[in-house]
Protein backbone atom coordinates (compact mmCIF):
# COMPACT_ATOMS: atom_id res chain seq x y z
CA UNK A 1 0.00 0.00 0.00
CA UNK A 2 2.94 2.68 1.18
CA UNK A 3 4.74 1.11 -2.14
CA UNK A 4 2.13 2.03 -4.36
CA UNK A 5 1.75 5.38 -3.41
CA UNK A 6 5.63 6.21 -2.99
CA UNK A 7 5.58 5.09 -6.36
CA UNK A 8 2.67 6.38 -7.67
CA UNK A 9 4.11 9.66 -9.68
CA UNK A 10 6.32 6.37 -11.48
CA UNK A 11 3.43 4.05 -12.33
CA UNK A 12 1.32 7.35 -13.68
CA UNK A 13 4.20 8.26 -15.96
CA UNK A 14 4.21 4.38 -16.98
CA UNK A 15 0.22 4.73 -17.40
CA UNK A 16 0.22 8.03 -19.24
CA UNK A 17 3.03 6.72 -21.93
CA UNK A 18 2.24 3.02 -21.94
CA UNK A 19 -0.86 4.85 -24.48
CA UNK A 20 1.59 5.72 -27.15
CA UNK A 21 3.60 3.19 -29.56
CA UNK A 22 6.64 1.91 -28.60
CA UNK A 23 8.75 4.71 -30.63
CA UNK A 24 7.06 8.01 -28.85
CA UNK A 25 7.34 6.49 -25.60
CA UNK A 26 11.27 7.89 -24.64
CA UNK A 27 10.69 11.54 -26.38
CA UNK A 28 6.44 11.72 -24.54
CA UNK A 29 8.17 10.11 -21.29
CA UNK A 30 10.68 13.06 -21.08
CA UNK A 31 8.45 16.23 -22.22
CA UNK A 32 6.13 14.60 -19.33
CA UNK A 33 9.05 14.67 -17.14
CA UNK A 34 10.32 18.54 -18.13
CA UNK A 35 6.67 19.33 -17.82
CA UNK A 36 6.85 18.19 -13.92
CA UNK A 37 10.03 20.21 -13.43
CA UNK A 38 8.50 23.36 -14.94
CA UNK A 39 5.13 23.05 -13.02
CA UNK A 40 6.14 21.70 -9.50
CA UNK A 41 9.54 23.80 -8.91
CA UNK A 42 7.79 27.57 -9.84
CA UNK A 43 4.78 26.66 -7.65
CA UNK A 44 7.08 25.86 -4.83
CA UNK A 45 8.59 29.10 -5.61
CA UNK A 46 6.02 30.91 -5.43
CA UNK A 47 5.08 29.69 -2.14
CA UNK A 48 8.44 30.22 -0.96
CA UNK A 49 8.26 34.15 -1.54
CA UNK A 50 5.63 34.39 0.82
CA UNK A 51 6.85 31.65 3.54
CA UNK A 52 10.03 34.37 3.03
CA UNK A 53 7.81 37.75 3.12
CA UNK A 54 6.13 36.35 6.33
CA UNK A 55 8.77 34.93 7.75
CA UNK A 56 11.08 38.03 7.50
CA UNK A 57 7.83 40.26 8.59
CA UNK A 58 7.53 37.95 12.12
CA UNK A 59 11.43 38.12 12.87
CA UNK A 60 11.16 41.73 12.22
CA UNK A 61 8.06 42.20 14.31
CA UNK A 62 5.87 42.67 11.70
CA UNK A 63 2.87 41.24 9.71
CA UNK A 64 4.33 40.54 6.18
CA UNK A 65 1.65 40.08 3.60
CA UNK A 66 -1.71 38.76 5.22
CA UNK A 67 -4.96 40.22 2.86
CA UNK A 68 -4.82 38.50 -0.12
CA UNK A 69 -6.27 35.14 -0.13
CA UNK A 70 -8.39 33.46 -3.17
CA UNK A 71 -9.63 36.23 -5.77
CA UNK A 72 -13.31 37.26 -6.22
CA UNK A 73 -13.99 35.56 -3.33
CA UNK A 74 -13.68 36.21 1.08
CA UNK A 75 -11.53 33.35 1.68
CA UNK A 76 -8.24 35.27 3.01
CA UNK A 77 -5.63 32.14 3.57
CA UNK A 78 -3.88 34.32 5.69
CA UNK A 79 -1.92 36.13 3.12
CA UNK A 80 -0.56 32.82 1.34
CA UNK A 81 -2.78 34.24 -2.53
CA UNK A 82 -0.17 37.49 -2.48
CA UNK A 83 1.91 35.11 -5.31
CA UNK A 84 -0.79 35.64 -7.97
CA UNK A 85 -1.32 39.41 -7.89
CA UNK A 86 3.01 39.50 -7.37
CA UNK A 87 3.01 37.57 -10.90
CA UNK A 88 -0.21 39.24 -12.53
CA UNK A 89 1.93 42.39 -11.56
CA UNK A 90 5.40 41.06 -13.15
CA UNK A 91 3.47 39.93 -15.93
CA UNK A 92 1.88 43.12 -16.94
CA UNK A 93 4.49 45.87 -16.13
CA UNK A 94 6.19 47.87 -18.87
CA UNK A 95 9.13 46.22 -20.27
CA UNK A 96 11.84 49.30 -20.11
CA UNK A 97 15.19 48.36 -22.34
CA UNK A 98 17.70 51.44 -21.43
CA UNK A 99 18.52 53.30 -25.25
CA UNK A 100 22.34 52.77 -24.61
CA UNK A 101 21.81 48.78 -23.65
CA UNK A 102 23.10 45.99 -26.34
CA UNK A 103 19.67 44.89 -27.01
CA UNK A 104 19.78 41.42 -27.76
CA UNK A 105 22.12 40.22 -25.40
CA UNK A 106 20.25 42.49 -22.68
CA UNK A 107 16.91 40.28 -24.03
CA UNK A 108 19.19 36.91 -23.78
CA UNK A 109 20.20 37.06 -20.74
CA UNK A 110 17.45 36.10 -18.56
CA UNK A 111 17.05 33.09 -20.98
CA UNK A 112 20.08 32.26 -20.74
CA UNK A 113 19.97 32.14 -16.71
CA UNK A 114 17.45 30.19 -16.66
CA UNK A 115 18.12 27.06 -18.86
CA UNK A 116 21.36 25.72 -17.38
CA UNK A 117 19.19 25.96 -13.47
CA UNK A 118 16.21 24.51 -15.29
CA UNK A 119 18.78 21.54 -16.66
CA UNK A 120 20.21 21.05 -13.37
CA UNK A 121 16.80 19.33 -12.24
CA UNK A 122 17.75 16.85 -14.44
CA UNK A 123 19.68 14.56 -12.66
CA UNK A 124 18.09 15.45 -9.08
CA UNK A 125 16.66 12.55 -7.42
CA UNK A 126 13.06 14.10 -6.32
CA UNK A 127 12.40 10.52 -4.94
CA UNK A 128 12.73 6.88 -4.96
CA UNK A 129 12.87 5.85 -9.40
CA UNK A 130 12.37 9.68 -9.83
CA UNK A 131 15.40 10.77 -11.60
CA UNK A 132 14.99 12.50 -15.03
CA UNK A 133 18.54 11.35 -16.66
CA UNK A 134 20.12 8.86 -14.81
CA UNK A 135 23.63 9.69 -15.87
CA UNK A 136 26.68 7.79 -14.84
CA UNK A 137 28.36 10.92 -13.32
CA UNK A 138 25.47 12.90 -12.54
CA UNK A 139 27.43 15.47 -9.72
CA UNK A 140 29.68 16.53 -12.73
CA UNK A 141 26.73 17.49 -14.74
CA UNK A 142 25.16 19.28 -12.34
CA UNK A 143 28.59 21.20 -11.65
CA UNK A 144 29.45 21.80 -15.48
CA UNK A 145 26.02 23.27 -15.87
CA UNK A 146 25.75 25.07 -12.80
CA UNK A 147 29.09 27.06 -14.17
CA UNK A 148 27.10 28.59 -16.86
CA UNK A 149 25.01 30.83 -14.77
CA UNK A 150 28.06 33.04 -14.84
CA UNK A 151 28.07 33.71 -18.36
CA UNK A 152 24.54 35.10 -18.00
CA UNK A 153 25.56 37.24 -15.21
CA UNK A 154 27.54 39.44 -17.07
CA UNK A 155 25.80 39.09 -19.98
CA UNK A 156 22.74 41.20 -17.84
CA UNK A 157 25.51 43.29 -16.01
CA UNK A 158 27.55 43.98 -18.97
CA UNK A 159 24.48 44.88 -21.89
CA UNK A 160 23.05 46.97 -19.41
CA UNK A 161 25.24 49.97 -20.28
CA UNK A 162 24.88 50.88 -16.46
CA UNK A 163 27.88 51.00 -13.79
CA UNK A 164 26.03 49.57 -10.82
CA UNK A 165 25.13 46.66 -13.26
CA UNK A 166 28.61 45.98 -13.98
CA UNK A 167 29.59 46.46 -10.77
CA UNK A 168 27.09 43.88 -9.74
CA UNK A 169 28.17 41.34 -12.05
CA UNK A 170 31.68 42.00 -11.22
CA UNK A 171 30.93 41.36 -7.62
CA UNK A 172 28.69 38.32 -8.40
CA UNK A 173 31.62 36.41 -10.97
CA UNK A 174 34.11 36.83 -8.54
CA UNK A 175 31.67 35.20 -5.34
CA UNK A 176 30.69 32.53 -7.78
CA UNK A 177 34.16 31.58 -8.73
CA UNK A 178 35.34 31.85 -5.03
CA UNK A 179 32.96 29.83 -3.60
CA UNK A 180 32.59 27.21 -6.18
CA UNK A 181 35.58 26.00 -5.49
CA UNK A 182 34.80 25.12 -1.33
CA UNK A 183 31.30 23.69 -3.29
CA UNK A 184 33.25 21.15 -5.18
CA UNK A 185 35.91 20.25 -2.76
CA UNK A 186 33.07 19.61 0.10
CA UNK A 187 31.06 17.40 -2.60
CA UNK A 188 34.31 15.15 -3.65
CA UNK A 189 34.27 14.12 0.06
CA UNK A 190 31.58 12.18 -0.75
CA UNK A 191 32.45 10.93 -3.81
CA UNK A 192 36.33 9.74 -2.44
CA UNK A 193 33.54 7.38 0.09
CA UNK A 194 30.64 6.54 -2.03
CA UNK A 195 33.07 5.65 -5.25
CA UNK A 196 30.69 7.01 -7.91
CA UNK A 197 29.51 10.26 -9.47
CA UNK A 198 25.96 8.84 -9.70
CA UNK A 199 23.58 10.86 -7.51
CA UNK A 200 21.51 7.28 -7.39
CA UNK A 201 24.27 5.95 -6.20
CA UNK A 202 25.14 8.20 -3.39
CA UNK A 203 21.61 8.06 -1.73
CA UNK A 204 22.09 4.31 -2.02
CA UNK A 205 24.87 4.18 -0.04
CA UNK A 206 22.81 6.55 2.77
CA UNK A 207 20.09 4.53 2.55
CA UNK A 208 21.19 2.00 5.05
CA UNK A 209 20.38 2.03 8.88
CA UNK A 210 22.28 0.87 11.81
CA UNK A 211 20.02 1.12 15.02
CA UNK A 212 17.48 2.04 13.23
CA UNK A 213 19.53 5.41 12.40
CA UNK A 214 20.17 6.33 8.86
CA UNK A 215 23.62 6.00 7.48
CA UNK A 216 23.71 9.36 6.08
CA UNK A 217 27.15 11.48 5.46
CA UNK A 218 26.19 13.97 7.74
CA UNK A 219 26.78 11.50 10.99
CA UNK A 220 30.19 11.65 9.97
CA UNK A 221 32.52 13.76 11.11
CA UNK A 222 33.69 14.73 7.25
CA UNK A 223 30.31 14.84 6.86
CA UNK A 224 29.06 17.32 9.54
CA UNK A 225 32.11 19.96 8.13
CA UNK A 226 31.44 18.95 4.41
CA UNK A 227 27.93 19.25 4.87
CA UNK A 228 28.34 22.93 6.38
CA UNK A 229 30.91 23.84 4.04
CA UNK A 230 28.63 22.91 1.42
CA UNK A 231 25.76 24.94 3.10
CA UNK A 232 27.83 28.20 3.17
CA UNK A 233 29.24 27.98 -0.33
CA UNK A 234 25.45 27.30 -1.18
CA UNK A 235 24.32 30.40 0.56
CA UNK A 236 27.27 32.10 -1.29
CA UNK A 237 26.52 30.66 -4.53
CA UNK A 238 22.66 31.52 -4.72
CA UNK A 239 23.26 35.17 -3.62
CA UNK A 240 21.64 34.84 -0.46
CA UNK A 241 22.07 37.38 2.95
CA UNK A 242 25.49 37.62 4.27
CA UNK A 243 26.99 37.28 0.74
CA UNK A 244 23.93 39.28 -0.90
CA UNK A 245 26.99 41.48 -2.53
CA UNK A 246 26.00 41.08 -6.06
CA UNK A 247 22.38 42.55 -5.32
CA UNK A 248 23.25 44.78 -1.96
CA UNK A 249 20.29 47.82 -2.41
CA UNK A 250 21.93 50.17 -0.21
CA UNK A 251 24.96 50.38 -2.53
CA UNK A 252 24.58 49.11 -5.93
CA UNK A 253 20.62 49.45 -6.20
CA UNK A 254 20.18 45.47 -7.68
CA UNK A 255 23.16 45.00 -8.99
CA UNK A 256 23.01 43.09 -12.47
CA UNK A 257 19.52 43.33 -12.97
CA UNK A 258 19.17 47.08 -12.46
CA UNK A 259 17.88 47.75 -15.68
CA UNK A 260 15.90 44.55 -16.17
CA UNK A 261 11.77 45.22 -15.49
CA UNK A 262 8.65 43.65 -15.39
CA UNK A 263 9.24 39.85 -16.75
CA UNK A 264 12.30 39.75 -17.18
CA UNK A 265 12.87 40.66 -13.58
CA UNK A 266 10.48 37.92 -12.46
CA UNK A 267 12.39 35.97 -15.00
CA UNK A 268 16.03 36.77 -13.18
CA UNK A 269 14.10 36.08 -9.43
CA UNK A 270 12.65 32.60 -10.68
CA UNK A 271 16.17 31.94 -11.63
CA UNK A 272 17.81 32.89 -8.67
CA UNK A 273 14.91 30.97 -6.53
CA UNK A 274 15.07 27.48 -8.81
CA UNK A 275 19.42 28.16 -8.64
CA UNK A 276 18.49 28.00 -4.60
CA UNK A 277 16.23 25.20 -4.78
CA UNK A 278 18.40 22.84 -6.87
CA UNK A 279 21.75 23.79 -4.87
CA UNK A 280 19.68 22.95 -1.78
CA UNK A 281 18.43 19.49 -3.20
CA UNK A 282 21.84 18.26 -4.19
CA UNK A 283 23.28 19.09 -0.71
CA UNK A 284 20.26 16.98 0.48
CA UNK A 285 21.33 14.17 -2.00
CA UNK A 286 25.10 14.13 -0.64
CA UNK A 287 24.84 15.08 2.76
CA UNK A 288 21.50 14.47 4.40
CA UNK A 289 20.29 11.09 2.51
CA UNK A 290 18.44 12.23 -0.50
CA UNK A 291 14.90 10.75 -0.20
CA UNK A 292 15.77 8.29 2.48
CA UNK A 293 14.39 8.92 5.87
CA UNK A 294 16.88 9.55 8.76
CA UNK A 295 15.05 6.61 11.24
CA UNK A 296 13.78 3.42 9.80
CA UNK A 297 10.56 3.36 11.34
CA UNK A 298 9.58 6.28 9.55
CA UNK A 299 11.00 4.77 5.72
CA UNK A 300 6.77 4.26 4.92
CA UNK A 301 6.47 7.96 4.70
CA UNK A 302 6.49 8.16 0.46
CA UNK A 303 10.32 9.50 -0.89
CA UNK A 304 9.51 12.40 -2.63
CA UNK A 305 7.65 13.65 0.74
CA UNK A 306 10.70 13.43 2.61
CA UNK A 307 12.61 15.29 -0.46
CA UNK A 308 10.42 18.25 -0.47
CA UNK A 309 10.19 18.34 3.82
CA UNK A 310 13.97 18.38 3.88
CA UNK A 311 14.05 21.46 0.70
CA UNK A 312 12.26 23.34 2.45
CA UNK A 313 13.53 23.01 5.80
CA UNK A 314 16.93 24.03 4.58
CA UNK A 315 14.61 26.57 2.77
CA UNK A 316 13.49 27.79 6.25
CA UNK A 317 17.11 28.19 7.19
CA UNK A 318 18.00 30.43 4.82
CA UNK A 319 15.32 32.80 5.42
CA UNK A 320 16.10 32.39 8.76
CA UNK A 321 19.49 33.59 8.09
CA UNK A 322 18.32 36.43 5.58
CA UNK A 323 16.57 38.16 8.40
CA UNK A 324 19.27 37.49 11.49
CA UNK A 325 22.43 38.24 9.52
CA UNK A 326 24.15 41.49 8.37
CA UNK A 327 25.94 41.54 4.83
CA UNK A 328 29.72 40.57 4.27
CA UNK A 329 32.33 43.43 2.77
CA UNK A 330 33.88 41.51 0.12
CA UNK A 331 37.33 41.56 1.70
CA UNK A 332 35.89 40.11 4.05
CA UNK A 333 33.93 37.81 1.56
CA UNK A 334 37.04 36.63 -0.16
CA UNK A 335 39.41 36.09 3.02
CA UNK A 336 36.76 33.98 4.23
CA UNK A 337 36.62 31.85 1.33
CA UNK A 338 40.54 31.33 -0.02
CA UNK A 339 41.47 31.32 3.83
CA UNK A 340 39.02 30.12 5.75
CA UNK A 341 37.27 27.37 3.72
CA UNK A 342 39.34 26.20 1.13
CA UNK A 343 42.06 25.00 3.64
CA UNK A 344 39.01 23.06 5.43
CA UNK A 345 37.74 21.74 2.43
CA UNK A 346 41.07 19.99 1.72
CA UNK A 347 41.70 19.13 5.28
CA UNK A 348 37.95 17.59 4.82
CA UNK A 349 39.74 15.20 1.91
CA UNK A 350 42.43 14.10 3.71
CA UNK A 351 39.88 13.23 6.67
CA UNK A 352 37.63 11.38 4.47
CA UNK A 353 40.35 9.51 3.01
CA UNK A 354 41.48 8.42 6.43
CA UNK A 355 37.79 7.53 7.17
CA UNK A 356 37.74 5.27 4.57
CA UNK A 357 40.83 3.27 5.52
CA UNK A 358 40.52 2.72 9.32
CA UNK A 359 38.89 0.25 10.69
CA UNK A 360 35.16 1.43 11.69
CA UNK A 361 35.24 1.64 15.14
CA UNK A 362 35.44 4.40 17.90
CA UNK A 363 39.06 5.19 16.82
CA UNK A 364 38.82 6.88 13.26
CA UNK A 365 35.68 8.76 14.98
CA UNK A 366 38.31 10.18 17.42
CA UNK A 367 41.14 10.50 14.80
CA UNK A 368 38.84 12.25 12.45
CA UNK A 369 37.41 14.64 14.89
CA UNK A 370 40.59 15.61 16.38
CA UNK A 371 41.97 16.54 12.92
CA UNK A 372 38.80 18.70 12.12
CA UNK A 373 38.77 20.35 15.28
CA UNK A 374 42.69 21.15 15.09
CA UNK A 375 42.56 22.29 11.69
CA UNK A 376 38.57 24.75 12.64
CA UNK A 377 40.80 25.99 15.59
CA UNK A 378 43.82 27.07 14.11
CA UNK A 379 42.19 28.36 10.58
CA UNK A 380 40.05 30.40 13.08
CA UNK A 381 42.92 31.70 14.93
CA UNK A 382 44.90 32.51 11.95
CA UNK A 383 42.13 34.52 10.15
CA UNK A 384 41.19 36.64 13.24
CA UNK A 385 44.68 37.13 13.71
CA UNK A 386 45.75 41.21 13.19
CA UNK A 387 42.04 41.22 12.91
CA UNK A 388 41.87 44.15 15.43
CA UNK A 389 37.93 43.67 16.48
CA UNK A 390 36.34 46.20 19.17
CA UNK A 391 34.77 49.18 19.38
CA UNK A 392 34.28 50.64 16.20
CA UNK A 393 35.45 53.69 15.86
CA UNK A 394 33.95 56.83 13.94
CA UNK A 395 36.41 59.29 12.59
CA UNK A 396 34.27 61.65 11.01
CA UNK A 397 30.86 61.64 12.48
CA UNK A 398 31.05 62.42 16.02
CA UNK B 1 23.58 11.27 -39.61
CA UNK B 2 20.46 12.04 -36.47
CA UNK B 3 18.67 15.00 -36.47
CA UNK B 4 20.39 15.94 -33.41
CA UNK B 5 23.65 15.93 -34.90
CA UNK B 6 22.92 18.41 -37.42
CA UNK B 7 21.47 20.72 -35.17
CA UNK B 8 23.97 20.73 -32.89
CA UNK B 9 26.62 20.89 -35.63
CA UNK B 10 25.07 24.02 -37.19
CA UNK B 11 24.77 25.57 -33.86
CA UNK B 12 28.73 25.27 -33.33
CA UNK B 13 29.23 26.28 -36.58
CA UNK B 14 27.42 29.25 -36.87
CA UNK B 15 28.68 30.12 -32.95
CA UNK B 16 32.62 29.93 -34.13
CA UNK B 17 31.58 31.86 -37.51
CA UNK B 18 30.16 35.17 -35.67
CA UNK B 19 33.25 34.46 -33.10
CA UNK B 20 35.29 35.10 -35.71
CA UNK B 21 33.34 37.68 -37.64
CA UNK B 22 31.35 39.77 -35.03
CA UNK B 23 32.62 43.47 -34.59
CA UNK B 24 32.06 43.32 -30.63
CA UNK B 25 34.32 41.60 -28.75
CA UNK B 26 32.32 40.98 -26.35
CA UNK B 27 29.94 39.44 -28.51
CA UNK B 28 32.89 37.52 -30.24
CA UNK B 29 33.28 36.22 -26.84
CA UNK B 30 29.21 34.86 -25.97
CA UNK B 31 29.54 33.33 -29.71
CA UNK B 32 32.54 31.31 -28.34
CA UNK B 33 30.76 29.99 -25.63
CA UNK B 34 27.87 29.03 -27.27
CA UNK B 35 30.42 27.22 -30.27
CA UNK B 36 31.80 25.38 -26.72
CA UNK B 37 28.11 24.09 -25.64
CA UNK B 38 27.82 22.86 -29.16
CA UNK B 39 31.34 20.81 -29.02
CA UNK B 40 30.33 19.45 -25.05
CA UNK B 41 26.44 18.20 -26.80
CA UNK B 42 28.97 16.87 -30.09
CA UNK B 43 30.64 15.08 -27.31
CA UNK B 44 27.92 14.03 -25.23
CA UNK B 45 26.37 12.79 -28.33
CA UNK B 46 29.41 10.48 -29.02
CA UNK B 47 28.94 8.92 -25.19
CA UNK B 48 32.54 10.70 -23.94
CA UNK B 49 30.59 12.07 -20.40
CA UNK B 50 33.50 13.27 -19.32
CA UNK B 51 35.14 15.19 -21.90
CA UNK B 52 31.58 16.70 -22.92
CA UNK B 53 31.55 17.73 -18.83
CA UNK B 54 34.85 19.01 -18.50
CA UNK B 55 33.95 20.81 -22.09
CA UNK B 56 31.18 22.93 -20.22
CA UNK B 57 33.05 23.07 -16.92
CA UNK B 58 36.48 24.66 -18.76
CA UNK B 59 35.54 26.21 -21.07
CA UNK B 60 31.88 27.86 -21.00
CA UNK B 61 32.29 27.92 -16.92
CA UNK B 62 35.77 29.58 -16.79
CA UNK B 63 37.08 30.08 -19.89
CA UNK B 64 34.87 32.02 -21.58
CA UNK B 65 34.55 34.20 -18.29
CA UNK B 66 38.18 34.84 -18.60
CA UNK B 67 37.93 36.20 -21.89
CA UNK B 68 35.34 38.16 -21.26
CA UNK B 69 37.36 40.06 -18.40
CA UNK B 70 40.59 40.04 -19.95
CA UNK B 71 38.51 41.99 -23.07
CA UNK B 72 36.77 44.31 -20.24
CA UNK B 73 39.85 45.18 -18.03
CA UNK B 74 42.54 45.60 -21.30
CA UNK B 75 40.17 47.55 -23.44
CA UNK B 76 37.06 50.28 -23.43
CA UNK B 77 34.21 47.87 -24.63
CA UNK B 78 33.59 49.78 -27.64
CA UNK B 79 33.32 48.17 -31.05
CA UNK B 80 35.74 49.13 -33.66
CA UNK B 81 34.77 51.64 -36.55
CA UNK B 82 36.22 49.74 -39.28
CA UNK B 83 35.01 46.84 -40.96
CA UNK B 84 36.38 43.62 -40.06
CA UNK B 85 35.70 41.63 -43.66
CA UNK B 86 39.17 43.17 -45.15
CA UNK B 87 40.63 42.23 -48.71
CA UNK B 88 43.51 40.25 -46.82
CA UNK B 89 40.73 37.88 -45.86
CA UNK B 90 39.97 36.28 -49.42
CA UNK B 91 43.91 35.33 -49.32
CA UNK B 92 43.41 33.72 -46.01
CA UNK B 93 40.16 31.99 -46.95
CA UNK B 94 42.21 30.71 -49.88
CA UNK B 95 44.91 29.62 -48.21
CA UNK B 96 43.56 27.71 -45.44
CA UNK B 97 41.06 25.79 -48.15
CA UNK B 98 44.46 24.81 -49.69
CA UNK B 99 45.74 23.31 -46.33
CA UNK B 100 42.39 22.36 -45.39
CA UNK B 101 42.45 20.01 -48.78
CA UNK B 102 46.06 19.32 -48.49
CA UNK B 103 45.78 18.02 -44.78
CA UNK B 104 42.51 16.09 -45.52
CA UNK B 105 43.56 14.23 -48.53
CA UNK B 106 46.71 13.39 -46.77
CA UNK B 107 44.83 12.09 -43.87
CA UNK B 108 42.34 10.05 -45.78
CA UNK B 109 45.12 8.12 -47.99
CA UNK B 110 47.51 7.44 -44.79
CA UNK B 111 48.36 3.92 -43.80
CA UNK B 112 48.22 5.41 -40.35
CA UNK B 113 44.69 5.24 -40.03
CA UNK B 114 42.78 1.67 -39.91
CA UNK B 115 40.65 0.93 -42.63
CA UNK B 116 38.24 -0.75 -40.69
CA UNK B 117 36.10 1.23 -37.57
CA UNK B 118 37.69 -0.57 -34.10
CA UNK B 119 34.88 -1.01 -32.08
CA UNK B 120 33.94 2.04 -29.71
CA UNK B 121 35.77 1.93 -26.21
CA UNK B 122 34.34 2.29 -22.62
CA UNK B 123 34.85 5.44 -21.80
CA UNK B 124 33.25 6.02 -18.01
CA UNK B 125 34.10 8.43 -16.22
CA UNK B 126 35.77 5.66 -13.49
CA UNK B 127 37.48 4.44 -16.31
CA UNK B 128 38.93 7.89 -17.33
CA UNK B 129 39.63 8.40 -13.19
CA UNK B 130 41.66 5.10 -12.68
CA UNK B 131 43.69 5.72 -15.96
CA UNK B 132 44.66 9.49 -14.34
CA UNK B 133 45.69 7.65 -11.08
CA UNK B 134 47.69 4.81 -12.77
CA UNK B 135 48.50 5.34 -16.21
CA UNK B 136 48.62 9.42 -16.55
CA UNK B 137 49.83 9.33 -12.61
CA UNK B 138 53.35 11.34 -13.51
CA UNK B 139 51.61 13.89 -16.21
CA UNK B 140 48.81 14.63 -13.25
CA UNK B 141 51.88 15.31 -10.59
CA UNK B 142 53.50 17.64 -12.88
CA UNK B 143 50.71 19.93 -13.67
CA UNK B 144 50.80 20.27 -10.08
CA UNK B 145 54.12 20.68 -9.53
CA UNK B 146 54.11 23.42 -12.33
CA UNK B 147 50.57 25.58 -10.49
CA UNK B 148 53.02 24.90 -7.14
CA UNK B 149 56.21 26.42 -9.11
CA UNK B 150 54.37 29.17 -10.49
CA UNK B 151 53.03 30.35 -6.83
CA UNK B 152 55.97 30.17 -5.49
CA UNK B 153 57.42 32.11 -8.27
CA UNK B 154 54.94 34.57 -7.60
CA UNK B 155 54.93 34.56 -4.11
CA UNK B 156 57.85 37.31 -3.89
CA UNK B 157 55.77 39.82 -5.99
CA UNK B 158 52.38 40.05 -4.21
CA UNK B 159 54.39 40.37 -0.58
CA UNK B 160 55.75 43.49 -1.75
CA UNK B 161 52.89 44.40 -3.38
CA UNK B 162 50.75 44.20 0.13
CA UNK B 163 53.77 46.13 2.03
CA UNK B 164 52.98 48.71 -0.09
CA UNK B 165 49.37 49.02 -0.09
CA UNK B 166 49.31 48.90 3.90
CA UNK B 167 52.26 51.32 4.03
Amino acid sequence: MFDKLDQIFVTALHWLVGFLPDAWRPLASSLICIAFILSVFPAVFSVTTIFERKGIGRIQNRYGPNRVGIPFTKIRLAGFGQFIPDGVKMLTKEDIVPRAADKIVHFLAPVVMLIPVLLTYAVLPFGKNMTVTDYDAGLLFFFAVGGAVELSVFMAGWSSRNKYSLLGAMRAIAQMVSYEIPLILSAVTVVMVVGSLNLNDIIAHQNQYTFGIAHWHVFTPWGLVGFILFFIASLAESNRTPFDLPEAESEIIAGYFTEYSGFKFALFFLGEYLGMFAIIGLGITLFLGGWTSPVSFLTWIPSYVWFFTKLMAIVFVFIWIRATLPRLRMDQLMNFAWKFMLPLALINILVAGIWHYMAADWQRWLVCSAIIFGAYVVFGRGLMHNQKLGKRIYRYAE
Amino acid sequence: MSPFFIITGIVTLLGAVFAMSLRNLVHCALAMAVAFSGIAALYLQLDAQFVGFAEILVYVGAIAILIVFAILLTRSGEAPEKSVLTSGWLAGIAVSAVVFTMLGWAVLNSSAIPKETPPAPVATVKNVGDALMTKFVLPLEIIAAMIGAVIIALKEESKNENSGRKS
